[in-house]
């Protein structure tokens, strides 16, 4: 019994001084600076004079007097549920069927589509491609065909700019979630397909769904955080591609609204208040899809 | 026996279907990659002609000699930004991954007080947009005298949670024999941890490696530092192509210069994740 005892004790604190220089450095960057904001969405503040409090002002006046909010909103709720559901799947199903093929092959295909995250900004290179003048890609090749006389633009038309950021967005899916999922698939026990060849697992798609995904379950849920915190803040690749402001708002997304009021209006009350929405937004996504995904991993 | 051979040809057959399809799709994802070096290499002459080309006539570096010398012009050296970058990419790095593992395996694999909620928090802090946090984030930093310093520079991206919950993640899935065994024999915790568990979590290690050194190599934390000394590449290269007459020519420079580094960390990474064989053939 003493030494049980004696070992959990060992075990605690061990736990604790393992955990110590993350807990540190993770609560006084992330934790306490969160906190701070969550105060800060219930003041006014301008970043001059002591934030003053204001209660629940910021939240009334974000959903019942700030149009362009709602507009965020819708934006932010099309880029997120078009783009996240398909870059999630798309992520998976390419990094399983980049597990069936042979090593080299294996490296050389991740590569390719892992590019686009490689560098930072290579998406600027859309802006080029879609740019509204005439030595745009598009624009050259349409009016070569002779489908159009004069250039389109692209990139200011509300017509256009939403799409085209979705295919710039799916252009890029393949980022964090992907990696883990290869290197999660790479992980699987080799003997696992044979045992499940000797129980009756007849094709790849029984493979699939009778083996592959129920071991994937924790890269699953790490690749779902990391999509539905990229797809519900959609801001850079609007920004670059539509500028900032956009166009009519066409491209303004709740990340952009915070952007708008964060760095260019010094209200950080009313930022950090849309910020906190969109938190829950995010939360409540997480819980739906880590529900699937307990379901489909039998965790 | 003979149902297993049809298993394996019809295995080999889809194989072969999902390859064309995968390199189909990867040759539009590389296209925009492959623009951009042409791009770069383009004369100002070629990059303003009707129709746009997709290939280079005349290749030329005059777009990389004029992002140099744009910032040598200075009285600072292009070298100490790409020393600056390549410091803090590092360090910041090494110190994400050993503290994420420190985390990671408690997390994982110990029992204690107050493990769940700590997971929990580090999940939902990923969802809290970082763009309201910056600015506590540095009055935080001023108060403790960090800022204009290589620790702005360094320890924001080493407390960020991703590394710790990518890591326990993977952790969770390796077999609590392999560890029982290095128990019975008296090691302690941390020799587990390094000498048992994080060589069977190479797939997962390197590939935070990628992860982070592409963000802290990418990333700039510009407005934590004021002076050029301190200052990082892609706050260099954004003042030149902003500034800089051939925009385009140069911009493409910029970004095909900036690839360099993560492209070298990813293929040796990726291809040492393929090698690993999984838990090296221990079975539960």
């Amino acid at each position: 019994m003493s030494v049980k005892r004696k070992n959990r004790d060992t075990v605690t604190r061990d736990a604790y001084v393992m955990l110590a220089p993350f807990l540190i450095l993770f609560s006084f960057f992330m934790v306490i600076p969160i906190l701070a904001s969550i105060v800060l969405s219930f003041t006014y503040f301008d970043m001059v004079q002591f934030p003053a409090f204001v209660g629940v002002d910021n939240y009334i006046q974000l959903f019942l007097n700030d149009d362009g909010f709602i507009k965020a909103i819708s934006n932010t709720l099309v880029f997120a549920c078009i783009t996240g559901p398909l870059c999630y799947i798309i992520s998976f199903v390419v990094a399983w069927m980049i597990s069936q093929q042979s090593r080299w092959l294996r490296t050389v295909v991740t590569f390719l589509f892992y590019a686009p995250s490689i560098s930072g900004n290579l998406y600027v290179i859309w802006a080029y491609i879609f740019s509204g003048d005439s030595y745009g890609i598009v624009n050259g090749l349409l009016m070569q065909l002779g489908i159009i006389s004069t250039p389109i633009q692209w990139l200011t038309d509300p017509k256009y700019v939403l799409s085209i950021i979705i295919i710039v967005q799916l252009w890029m899916s393949l980022g964090t979630g992907f990696l883990s999922f290869v290197a999660g698939l790479q992980n699987i026990d080799r003997t696992m397909y044979e045992a499940g060849e000797i129980d009756g697992v007849k094709n790849k798609w029984q493979q699939l769904f009778y083996i592959t995904l129920p071991s994937m379950g924790p890269q699953l849920q790490f690749g779902a955080v990391m999509q539905i915190a990229a797809s519900f803040s959609v801001s850079t690749v609007a920004v670059a591609l539509a500028g900032f402001p956009s166009t009519d708002d066409a491209a303004n997304t709740i990340v952009t609204h915070i952007m708008d009021y964060g760095n260019l209006r010094y209200e950080l009350g009313y930022a950090s208040a849309i910020s906190v929405v969109l938190f829950f937004m995010m939360a409540v996504a997480n819980k739906l899809l880590s529900s699937v995904i307990h379901k489909v991993a039998k965790e | 026996m003979k149902k297993r051979g049809r298993l394996s040809r019809r295995r080999k057959q889809s194989s072969y279907g999902f390859l064309i399809v995968l390199l189909l799709l990867g040759a539009f994802m590389i296209l925009p990659f492959v623009y951009a070096i042409v791009q770069s290499l383009k004369p100002l002459e070629e990059i303003m002609v009707f129709p746009p080309r997709f290939y280079v006539v005349k290749p030329t570096l005059e777009n990389y000699v004029a992002m140099f010398r744009s910032a040598g012009g200075d009285w600072i050296p292009f070298g100490r930004y790409v020393v600056n970058s390549l410091f803090v990419t590092l360090a910041g790095t090494f110190l994400h991954v050993i503290v994420a593992l420190l985390a990671a395996f408690p997390l994982a694999k110990m029992k204690f007080r107050g493990s769940k909620v700590i997971f929990k928090i580090i999940t939902y802090s990923l969802l809290f947009s970082g763009t309201v946090t910056a600015f506590p984030q540095y009055i935080l930093m001023a108060n403790f005298r960090m800022i204009d310093s290589y620790t702005a520079l360094i320890l924001p991206s080493v407390a960020t949670p991703m590394g710790a919950f990518l890591l326990k993640n993977f952790m969770i899935q390796i077999p609590d024999t392999i560890m029982e065994a290095a128990r019975m024999d008296g090691a302690s915790n941390y020799r587990t941890l390094f000498q048992i568990v994080a060589p069977n979590l190479k797939p997962a290690v390197l590939t935070l490696i990628i992860l982070v050194s592409q963000g802290m190599w990418n990333g700039s934390n510009a407005s934590f530092v004021y002076t050029e000394k301190l200052k990082l590449l892609p706050t260099m290269l954004n003042q030149i192509v902003a500034s800089g007459t051939a925009r385009i020519g140069v911009g493409s420079a910029a970004a095909v210069f900036m690839m360099i580094l993560p492209l070298i960390v990813f293929v040796v990474s990726q291809s040492k994740i393929i090698e690993t064989m999984a838990f090296s053939g221990i079975k539960e």
